[in-house]
C-alpha cells in the first residue's frame, strides 16, 4: 500500500511536469513553425512596406530593444537602491512592513493601469509626448515593484554571518553592503531583472498610449521619438489592415523575433549570474 | 593578576534583549597576552558577553547595555567612540566558519582593502604571512584564487583566523571556534591559539571544559547571566571557590 502511494505520487508529479512541458513545447513549436518562413535578412533589417504586407520589422525590433533597455536602466538602480534601504538601513518597524506590503501589492496592478498613469504623468504632465522616453519610464515603473521585491528577497537571503564577518574586520556598513552583500545577492537580483526583461519586452498595454506607434518610416531618432514595438506591432497586424493572411504570417514572425530578443537580452544577465555563482560550492 | 596588565575590562555590565536580562552585573578583567576562557552551560550568556567586546550586539535590534566596557582606558561604548576602529582592533572568529563567497586570497585581502590599504605588494605579502600564521599556507598555496567555499570546515575556520589576523587586531575574540569542527581540526586550532597568545590578547568562549583547561590562562564561569567565578584556569579547575563552579566542572549539570 505504501509502495503504491509512493509510485502514484511520483507518477502524478511526473505527469504534471510533462503537461507543463507540453504547453511550453507547443508554444515554441507553433511560433517557430508559423513564424520561421517569413524570417529573412530583409525581414530583420528593413522597414515595413506595402501596408505591412512586405518588407521588414526592423524599427519594431530596435524600438522594443531600446524600450526594454531603457526601462531596466531606469528601474534597476532605483529599485535596487530602494531594496537596499529597506533591507539594510531602515529600522525593522511596523511602517516598513506596510511599505513592503504596498510594494508587493503594486506588483499586482494591471499593466493597462500603468499605461494610463504613464499617459497622464509622462506624456501629458512632463510633456514628454508619446515617445520612447515616456514608454521606457512607464515600463520601468511597472516592473519597479518586481525589481524591488526580487532584490529584497535576494538581500534577505544573504547570511547575516557574512555581514558580521565583514563588520568585525573593521569594514563600514556601506563597504559591507557594496563588497559583500551586493555581490552575494547579485544572482538573485539578476533573476528578478531577467523576469523583468521578459515582462517589459512583451507588454503592450503600458506602451499603447505612451510610446508605440503603428508605423514609422525609419528608426527612432531620439528619446522623444515615437517608436514601433514588436508586441504592439503584432497586435496591430492581427486587428487592422486589409491582408489578414499575409499579416498573420508576419505577426508570427514578429513573435519569434520577440522571443529571440528576450532570450538575447536575458542571456547577458544570465552570463553575469553564472560568473557570480561559480564561487558557490 | 597584575592590574597593570589589564587590556579589556567590563564594569557593572548588564545586557538586555528586549525586557529579558541576559547579563547581570558582570565585572571582568581581561589580561594582556593571555587566553581568557568563558565557560558555562548553554544560554548562560557566554556568546552575548563576548560579542560585547567588539560591539557586535549593536546589530541586534531592541538590545540595551548598561555599564562600561574598556579597551585600555577607553570605554568602547562611549558616545562618539568609533565602532569601526574598535572592530579593527578587536577581531573576531565566529562559531560557524563564515568565509565570504570569494576566493581564498580575496577573503584575506578584504580586511586590508576596507581599511584603506592599496599597495598591491604589501597586500600580497600580508595575505601570505597571515595564511602562514594561521597554519593554512601549505594547504592552499597552490589555489589561492579558488573559491574559499571549497575548503573543508576546519580549513575554512583557519582561513577565518587568517582573515582576522591580516588586519592586525590587538585582541581576538573566539566564539566557540571549534563547535562545528572535527577533533583533528580542533587540535590544530587549539595549537594555533596557544601560538597566537604570544602576540595577541585572546578571549575564547567554549562549551568544552577540556578545551578551556588546555588553552586558557584564565577562566570565567558564567551561570544564568552572572559571573560566578573568575580566576586562573589552574586554580578554577583544581580548587574552585564556588560550589556551583565545582558542580559544573564535575558534570552535575551542564
Amino acid at each position: 500500500m505504501k509502495k503504491l502511494t509512493e509510485k502514484l505520487g511520483f507518477a502524478l508529479l511526473f505527469l504534471c511536469m510533462i503537461i507543463s512541458l507540453f504547453f511550453l513545447g507547443s508554444i515554441l513549436y507553433f511560433i517557430v513553425s508559423r513564424g520561421f518562413s517569413v524570417i529573412s535578412w530583409e525581414f530583420l533589417t528593413q522597414v515595413p512596406k506595402k501596408a505591412m504586407t512586405a518588407g521588414g520589422v526592423a524599427p519594431a525590433i530596435v524600438g522594443t530593444f531600446y524600450l526594454t533597455l531603457g526601462s531596466i536602466l531606469f528601474a534597476l538602480p532605483l529599485g535596487l537602491a530602494c531594496a537596499i534601504y529597506l533591507c539594510e538601513y531602515s529600522p525593522k518597524s511596523y511602517v516598513v512592513n506596510i511599505i513592503r506590503m504596498s510594494i508587493n501589492n503594486l506588483a499586482g496592478v494591471p499593466s493597462v493601469v500603468f499605461g494610463l498613469f504613464g499617459l497622464a504623468v509622462f506624456v501629458k504632465f512632463f510633456n514628454f509626448g508619446v515617445s520612447m522616453l515616456s514608454g521606457a519610464l512607464t515600463l520601468g515603473i511597472m516592473i519597479l515593484p518586481n525589481i524591488i521585491s526580487a532584490s529584497q528577497e535576494a538581500l534577505l537571503a544573504v547570511p547575516q554571518s557574512y555581514r558580521e564577518a565583514s563588520l568585525a574586520l573593521g569594514a563600514t556598513h556601506w563597504q559591507t553592503i557594496k563588497k559583500v552583500v551586493l555581490p552575494t545577492a547579485m544572482p538573485g537580483i539578476l533573476t528578478g531583472v531577467i523576469l523583468g526583461i521578459g515582462r517589459v519586452a512583451g507588454e503592450t498595454a503600458p506602451i499603447l498610449f505612451t510610446a508605440a506607434t503603428f508605423y514609422t518610416r525609419g528608426f527612432p531618432k531620439s528619446v522623444f521619438s515615437e517608436v514601433m514595438a514588436l508586441p504592439y506591432h503584432i497586435y496591430a497586424l492581427m486587428t487592422e489592415g486589409t491582408h489578414p493572411e499575409k499579416q498573420t504570417q508576419i505577426a508570427y514572425g514578429c513573435a519569434l523575433i520577440l522571443l529571440a530578443l528576450v532570450l538575447l537580452i536575458s542571456s547577458v544577465a544570465i552570463i553575469i549570474r553564472q560568473r557570480q555563482r561559480k564561487y558557490y560550492g | 593578576m597584575d592590574k597593570n596588565n589589564i587590556r579589556m575590562k567590563c564594569e557593572k555590565v548588564n545586557f538586555y534583549y528586549g525586557r529579558k536580562r541576559a547579563l547581570d552585573d558582570i565585572n571582568l578583567d581581561i589580561y594582556k597576552n593571555s587566553v581568557t576562557a568563558i565557560i558555562g552551560p548553554s544560554g548562560c550568556g557566554k556568546s552575548t558577553l563576548i560579542r560585547l567586546y567588539n560591539r557586535m550586539n549593536d546589530l541586534i535590534p531592541r538590545t540595551r547595555l548598561e555599564g562600561k566596557i574598556f579597551l585600555d582606558d577607553k570605554n568602547i561604548y562611549d558616545i562618539g567612540s568609533d565602532v569601526v576602529e574598535i572592530r579593527r582592533k578587536v577581531g573576531m572568529v565566529f562559531q560557524k566558519p563564515n568565509p565570504f563567497p570569494k576566493t581564498i586570497f580575496e577573503n584575506i585581502s578584504y580586511g586590508l582593502e576596507v581599511n584603506g590599504e592599496k599597495d598591491k605588494t604589501f597586500i600580497n605579502d600580508r595575505v601570505i604571512s597571515s595564511l602562514k600564521k594561521a597554519a593554512l599556507w601549505c594547504e592552499v598555496k597552490d589555489r589561492l584564487h579558488d573559491s574559499a567555499l571549497q575548503l573543508s570546515g576546519g580549513q575554512q575556520q583557519r582561513l577565518c583566523i587568517a582573515r582576522c589576523l591580516a588586519v592586525e587586531p590587538e585582541v581576538i575574540l573566539f566564539d566557540e571556534p571549534c563547535a562545528s569542527l572535527d577533533p583533528i581540526s580542533t587540535q590544530k586550532i587549539e595549537e594555533l591559539i596557544l601560538e597566537l597568545k604570544k602576540t595577541y590578547t585572546i578571549i575564547i568562549v567554549t562549551h568544552n571544559m577540556q578545551q578551556a583547561a588546555r588553552v586558557s590562562d584564565f577562566t570565567a564561569f558564567l551561570y544564568i547571566g552572572k559571573l560566578v567565578e573568575f580566576g586562573t584556569t589552574e586554580k578554577l579547575f583544581t580548587v574552585p571557590k564556588e560550589k556551583l563552579t565545582e558542580e559544573y566542572l564535575t558534570g552535575k549539570f551542564g
